[in-house]
């Protein structure tokens, strides 16, 4: 039945809905985007052609560099946090005993609530009056009075946010990490435990060689989802101060939404699905080089 | 003689020294995962804790860490607030259903054609049915948004599932697409012999042993959906659409004359949380299987 002549007909039958799915709702609206993006567009007014007008705007646009800036160094501070923080727990939680594995289930347990109601939750404990972070710190003589953690200083307001994300996601690297570890040979494991190598040896010149190419996915996987923060950003500061915590994402929904700027919101989308498309193609790659 | 024996009792204390430095490296160890686990459940158990002090307990500053009293006011508040919790869980819950079940529909017989059928150019489709992968769909909101509001689809759950499918279609297709060519062929040729048509194939022979890859596909369908907070805000604005994130997050805000009702916010969030970390104990290896051959390989 799969070599009949009809074969083909039959096959392209079963992809018919999912392709004009992905044609009607992704590839459809991402035409649209960038036809948008050559376009002056307020809803109100028909859209004018302004050709890289919109473009050339955002270059010139402080607060997109504002914003750029910003969500790079977001990415910058998480990702070694994440990358190096899920490893560690990795080796912790790889071997098998009842109370590495408990604590394997811990440590994931908030990768599975959503970023919005973990942001909610850390907007709470870090709420300058009726939080439990400043309850705590000041209980333990490390702070006098409470310190206003969120959306008064961007640097503080990206460290209490940095904290709160990597306890969510840090269980995200730890798993695949695990999974990892636990593929690699008990024989090349043996051999180096007879050679007398050290533990930490052991980690550097066995278990990370041969882990190698999950850290580096799992880094492109968490570079990318960084670099689309939002909702931990949206929830905790609201882009407070003056805008100078609101990422990338963020400026493009302020754009579209409120403002209603649709053309120059489009344009901001085409450069961040550009900058995203560099990592995803890196982690293609990867990914289909472990078929051959 | 006596320097064997020297020797062999040598060998035992250095023995048992190392089994006491083991020891007590296993202690160490075993203390380092204990403060690990308390550090990662206590904003949760906080959380949980704070949802059921009294109301006034739970707007005190400074907080308490502990109830000094049980009460379920909280959650009677978010019962009743705004169009109430039912209808915003019947939202939650109902586009994370949908999603699951458009997904599955979609992507069942697109993957069984991809690991079983001739398609002419099979890379090329499948790459462009990845596209959601390689642009992000926070890219392609305000299109999408335009386009709903001209079809009708704003503030309604199969608007909002629509663009929960578009995010998770990438993964489960790829999911369906590995699980569905590992089925030996030879099962589906004796029922082809029996002369069964390929959709009774598909629901007969590759759906049931494929079960294992589609409770990954619904799980992650649903865990993701139920958590999804930007989409949802862009495309429902309407309250009585709102799901449960949408909500909670205007709660934060806007609730009562004293600010922000910290109790109700803990109650909604206890609420959101349930569902995920249920799903996810119960289903915790179905979880990390789809999590590896979908990040990873």
């Amino acid at each position: 039945m799969y070599r009949s002549r009809r074969s083909r007909l039959i096959g392209l039958a079963y992809l018919a809905p999912a392709l004009l799915f992905v044609l009607a709702f992704t590839a459809w609206p991402l035409a649209q985007m960038i036809w948008m993006s050559f376009h002056n567009w307020s809803l109100i007014t028909p859209p004018r052609w302004v050709g890289m007008a919109n473009y050339q705007r955002a270059f010139a646009d402080d607060q997109f560099w504002v914003s750029f800036a910003f969500t790079l160094e977001y990415t910058a501070i998480i990702t070694p946090l994440l990358i190096v923080g899920g490893y560690l727990l990795a080796l912790l939680t790889s071997p098998s005993s009842p109370s590495r594995r408990l604590t394997r289930t811990m440590v994931f347990i908030p990768v599975v609530i959503g970023l919005g109601v973990s942001s909610l939750l850390w907007y709470w404990l870090f709420s300058t009056d009726f939080g439990l972070v400043n309850r705590a710190l000041m209980d333990l003589g490390l702070i006098s009075k409470p310190v206003l953690w969120l959306g008064v200083d961007a640097d503080r307001s990206n460290l209490a946010i940095i904290a709160s994300v990597t306890w969510k996601v840090i269980g995200f690297g730890m798993i695949l990490f695990v999974g990892a570890i636990q593929a690699i040979p008990t024989e090349i494991t043996e051999a180096s435990l007879v050679d007398g190598a050290s533990y930490w040896q052991r980690v550097r010149r066995v278990v990370l060689p041969l882990t190698l190419r999950t850290v580096l996915l799992v880094t492109l996987v968490s570079v990318i989802g960084s670099l689309l923060a939002f909702d931990q950003f949206y929830i905790m500061t609201a882009g407070q101060p003056q805008n100078e915590t609101a990422t990338s994402v963020f400026y493009v929904y302020l754009n579209s939404f409120p403002y209603l700027r649709l053309g120059y919101g489009a344009a901001l989308s085409v450069i961040l699905a550009l900058t995203i498309l560099v990592f995803t193609v890196v982690q293609l790659l990867l990914t289909r080089r472990s078929h051959a | 003689m006596t320097a064997t024996v020297e020797l062999g009792r040598a060998r035992a204390v250095a023995a048992r020294r190392r089994l006491r430095g083991r020891r007590r490296s296993g202690y160490l160890l075993g203390a380092l995962c204990a403060a690990i686990c308390a550090v990662m459940v206590a904003p949760l158990v906080m959380s949980v804790l704070a949802s059921v002090k009294p109301t006034e307990e739970a707007a005190a500053s400074p907080p308490t860490y502990l109830p000094h009293a049980l009460s379920l006011d909280s959650f009677e508040r978010l019962w009743t607030y705004q169009q109430g919790l039912p209808t915003y869980l019947a939202n939650s819950l109902g586009t994370a259903l949908l999603t699951i079940a458009f997904t599955l529909v979609l992507t069942v017989p697109a993957a069984y054609a991809l690991a079983r059928f001739p398609i002419p150019f099979k890379e090329v489709v499948f790459v462009f049915l990845l596209l959601a992968l390689i642009v992000p769909y926070q890219a392609l909101l305000t299109p999408m948004f335009l386009m709903f509001a001209r079809i009708g689809l704003t503030n309604t759950l199969v608007g909002l599932a629509i663009l929960h499918t578009v995010i998770q279609l990438p993964f489960s297709l790829y999911i369906l697409r590995n699980s569905l060519s590992a089925v030996p062929l030879e099962l589906e040729e004796a029922a082809i012999t029996d002369g069964a048509s390929s959709w009774q194939v598909l629901l007969r022979v590759c759906v049931p042993s494929t079960v294992p890859a589609i409770v990954t596909v619904a799980l992650f369908a649903f865990i993701m959906s139920w958590n999804e907070f930007l989409g949802a805000l862009v495309l429902m604005s309407r309250g009585s659409s709102f799901t449960l994130p949408l909500i909670l997050a205007a709660a934060r805000t806007e609730t009562s004359l004293g600010g922000t009702d910290w109790g109700m916010l803990q109650a909604g969030i206890t609420i959101s949380i349930i569902p995920c970390v249920l799903v996810y104990l119960l289903l915790q290896r179905y979880y990390v299987s789809g999590l590896m051959t979908g990040a990873v390989k």
